[in-house]
């Protein structure tokens, strides 16, 4: 079928294509304080559509969002289950909090799968209006198993209390367009498309194991689908292997009390707060409305921190290109840009009549959504581009084909430096120059990956595999592979430098689903500030903040609005990092729509629960133990001769001053070598002091009275930690 | 377009304005129903404070429930509004409202009540 472009088939003719294979009806549920108290599950393989109460237990100790994503994956799921194994499922969830109209950042959703890259549980978080109107049809959490024999479409129509399952074998599968045509194929009129969203993945979703979600919703004055990305962990591979071509939500009528809370006046005065605060202080502050996350590009090319050339160095001369000053020109601003209704946040920007270089929508001018600082810093300066409009189409493709900007940056950087330095050649990439800074050869590896072809394939299985590979068919060392190859637990590392940071290092070499920053982010504060000085210090903020930050995923909120806006006085605070104004906020939020008692510490408690239920679910994988929790040296320290030399007196003053030795009259090797030893017990001291902390063993495992103290301490739960105790 | 035009030093604070918003917009005559809000200063004196129907807030909203009517008049369609409050947030001078027992945001309409009510001519409608 025809996919270059949208308009060449109607929607009409589409529709007819269908062919129904389920249809089934369900009794409506109002929301009772943030809850419905129910799930919809699907089952591909068989059509069952079932609607299942949430029970008290569940809702007491895994609140929402990751926390019944984590739960309903861990029952469905046994040790052997794999990525394509069909029981393992697409958990979609979206938290009490989440849906709200009147606090920014409060229509998150957070999906939930066995993930490609890593076998293990994997959470990704993501915006857009897909999750808020699956709650308000009536559900928590969407929960899907089983695998379809052909493209399918799942539509939930909250309007006439309906679930369709339909065989789609039709439409184009590249998200841009999919999601412009099922939005026009499920709503009534113009007004009626911001009723309407999507879930989408891509071409190359289904032939690597890197894909995204997207998560559309309607731009009214664009008139355009913008879309959100579920980036981490592959689960768009996992929809695509499930024949899953696209879930489509409809539910009108969206208000400020639909999510039916115990006190709306409250939540109201909170939401207003914050309005107000970003109107008075953004402009100020990050700039968020005006340059969304690209400011971060800047800030990290000035602290020596943004990715250059897989991680080699932390700045480069044309950095700043990739930054903000070049996205206010090139974004279409002044326009709420907003991903759920009342995020004034708004850094959800966007280029329109955008002209596609290359691929299959060569030479047409598009809708293009503005690239987040990890797509710049992954896509871009990682892999030596610094052309901002190149990294803008590289977004472009990697969104529509649905493929993860981080993973794909990181991985392709790998390639990059395993093609430079000789590890691999021309003969392995079938003609591929991947030479840092050739963003066409990039852009042939994405296509490759969207056709399932080529060299695009081998990349596409992600640097953990491809590290086995290089060494196995190709000969390349593996030490040194092992070494610069950024990836932990399978997982492509996100597109920050950690080499002065021990904290950021144990950052993300703890994350449960592997090295990516929403866990920690603790460069600024270890790094610049130096907040941290000792390992328990250390210890205390890899305690916390996990915690923390994993309560937004479980409540359905964004992370961005707790601190990308601050208020005036913040840094006045005793522990300004936390921002200790909105963490209030959070409690307010929270009792204002449960009606529940809550407090700082609760919060806390709540996300421990999810927190370690995941941490057993690794173990229960056959994973997690402290090995898992290494990293590549490259994230610790300088691994090259070059690396070494581009910060020598850096490097030379931390062996002179902390490690001890005289570095005159070293050789570089020796210097090199000394360096790495004192980082890497460094690291290991953490591992001990936070694994404590957490309540953990030596071997990274949570002991049983720590899960007696959650309440955790299920049969099969205590069982899986039993087995390595 | 016509707005409520002030002029403060003339106010004496005897409230009539915000009865007489309140009465039009939601038939009470609560001070904090009404789009028009009069303050004692600290020192002496009222500040008057009502929508210059600038329309910032028509670009702020993210479903397009804030437009002009034909008069110019920035006016909110309750049926698209969900209620997100960033107008409230967002208005320059503070004076779109909130209020618990309103559904949504409200903000003069400048129909002209509170200045029919006012004796010292210290609101007035000015066509700008």
């Amino acid at each position: 079928m025809e996919c270059k472009k949208t308009g060449n088939i109607s929607v009409e003719e589409l529709k007819k294509t269908h062919k129904l294979l389920q249809s089934s009806s369900f009794e409506a549920k109002k929301i009772n304080k943030g809850y419905a108290d129910r799930s919809l599950y699907v089952n591909l393989s068989t059509n069952e559509v079932k609607v299942k109460p949430i029970s008290e237990d569940m809702k007491a100790k895994f609140t929402g969002g990751r926390g019944y994503g984590m739960k309903y994956l861990w029952d469905a799921v046994n040790p052997d289950t794999k990525w394509n194994s069909p029981e393992n499922e697409i958990i979609i969830a979206q938290g009490p909090i989440g849906g709200i109209t009147q606090y920014p950042g409060s229509g998150k959703s957070y999906v939930v799968t066995i993930s490609p890259l890593t076998d293990i549980p994997v959470d990704s978080n993501v915006g857009g209006y897909f999750g808020p109107l699956v709650k308000f049809c009536g559900f928590d959490a969407l929960e899907i198993q089983g695998k379809a024999e052909k493209d399918v479409i799942v539509f939930i129509d909250g309007d006439n209390n309906r679930v369709a399952i339909e065989e789609a074998p039709a439409e184009c599968v590249n998200s841009h367009i999919l999601a412009e045509t099922l939005t026009e194929m499920y709503s009534e009129s113009e007004e009626d498309k911001r009723n309407v969203s999507v879930v989408s993945a891509g071409t190359a979703a289904g032939n690597t194991r890197i894909g995204v979600l997207n998560f559309s919703h309607y731009d009214l004055r664009r008139k355009k689908c913008k879309m959100k990305q579920a980036g981490r962990g592959g689960i768009g591979t996992v929809f695509r292997d499930k024949k899953i071509k696209a879930l489509v939500v409809k539910k009108t009528g969206v208000k400020g009390d639909t999510n039916n809370p115990a006190d709306l006046d409250k939540i109201i005065r909170t939401g207003i707060k914050l309005h107000r605060e970003i109107h008075d202080n953004d402009d100020k502050q990050c700039r968020m409305r005006v340059h969304g996350t690209t400011q971060l590009v800047n800030a990290m090319n000035a602290h020596d921190l943004l990715p250059v050339n897989n991680f080699q160095f932390g700045k480069h001369p044309e950095g700043e290109k990739l930054g903000k000053e070049s996205f206010e020109k090139m974004f279409d601003l002044g326009k709420p840009d907003g991903c759920w209704y009342g995020c004034t946040l708004a850094c959800a920007h966007a280029l329109t009549d955008f002209e596609i270089k290359t691929g299959p929508y060569k030479g047409q001018k598009v809708f293009a959504e503005g690239p987040e600082y990890e797509t710049l810093a992954g896509c871009g300066s990682n892999c030596g581009i610094f052309d901002p409009r190149d990294v803008v189409e590289t977004n472009f493709y990697c969104d529509t084909y649905g493929v993860d900007t981080i993973s794909f940056g990181t991985l392709c950087a790998f390639v990059m430096e395993c093609f430079e330095r000789g590890v691999i050649s021309k003969e392995i990439t079938g003609g591929l120059d991947l030479r840092f800074g050739n963003w066409e050869a990039q852009m042939e590896l994405l296509h490759q990956m969207a056709k399932g072809e080529g060299f695009g394939v081998v990349a596409g299985q992600g640097v953990h595999r491809m590290k086995k590979m290089f060494v196995e068919q190709y000969g390349a060392d593996k030490d040194f592979l092992n070494d610069i190859g950024m990836e932990a637990k399978g997982l492509e590392f996100s597109e920050y430098i950690s080499k002065e940071s021990l904290a950021q290092q144990g950052g993300y070499g703890t994350a449960n689903k592997g090295p990516q920053h929403d866990e920690n982010w603790l460069i600024f504060s270890d790094m610049i500030r130096n907040l941290m000085p000792t390992f328990n210090d250390k210890a205390e903020a890899l305690y916390y903040f996990p915690l923390f930050r994993t309560w937004f995923s479980i409540v359905g909120l964004c992370k961005l609005p707790w601190n990308d806006i601050e208020p005036a006085d913040n840094h006045q605070q005793e522990e300004p990092g936390k921002v200790p104004e909105h963490v209030q906020n959070y409690v307010e939020l929270f009792k204002a729509v449960t009606g529940k008692e809550f407090s700082q510490e609760e919060m806390l408690l709540q996300s421990e629960r999810v927190y370690n239920l995941q941490k057993v679910f690794c173990l229960k994988m056959g994973k997690g133990l402290r090995s898992y929790d290494n990293i590549p040296y490259r994230a610790v320290g300088p691994v090259t001769v070059e690396e070494y030399e581009s910060r020598k007196e850096r490097y030379d003053k931390q062996l002179e001053d902390l490690v001890g030795v005289n570095p005159a009259g070293m050789s570089l090797e020796d210097k090199i070598k000394a360096l790495r030893d004192y980082r890497e017990n460094r690291y290991k001291k953490l591992l001990d002091v936070v694994y404590k902390r957490r309540g953990w063993t030596n071997n990274a495992i949570p002991t049983v009275e720590k899960l007696q103290q959650l309440g955790i301490d299920y049969p099969d739960v205590v069982a899986v930690v039993k087995q390595y105790l | 377009m016509k707005i409520v035009a002030t002029k403060p030093e003339l106010c004496i604070g005897c409230k009539a304005c915000e009865e007489a918003c309140s009465k039009v917009l939601f038939k009470d005559t609560n001070p904090e129903k009404s789009a028009i809000r009069i303050t004692q200063k600290s020192d002496s004196g009222y500040d008057i404070n009502v929508c210059n129907q600038c329309g910032e807030c028509i670009d702020i909203c993210q479903v397009q429930a804030i437009s002009r009517n034909k008069n110019g008049t920035v006016m909110i369609d309750m049926d698209k509004c969900v209620h997100c409050y960033a107008c409230v947030g967002f208005c320059p001078i503070l004076a779109m409202r909130y209020q618990k027992d309103i559904t949504g945001p409200f903000k003069c309409i400048s129909c002209g009540a509170c200045t029919r009510e006012c004796t010292t001519g210290a609101i007035f409608m000015k066509e700008v």
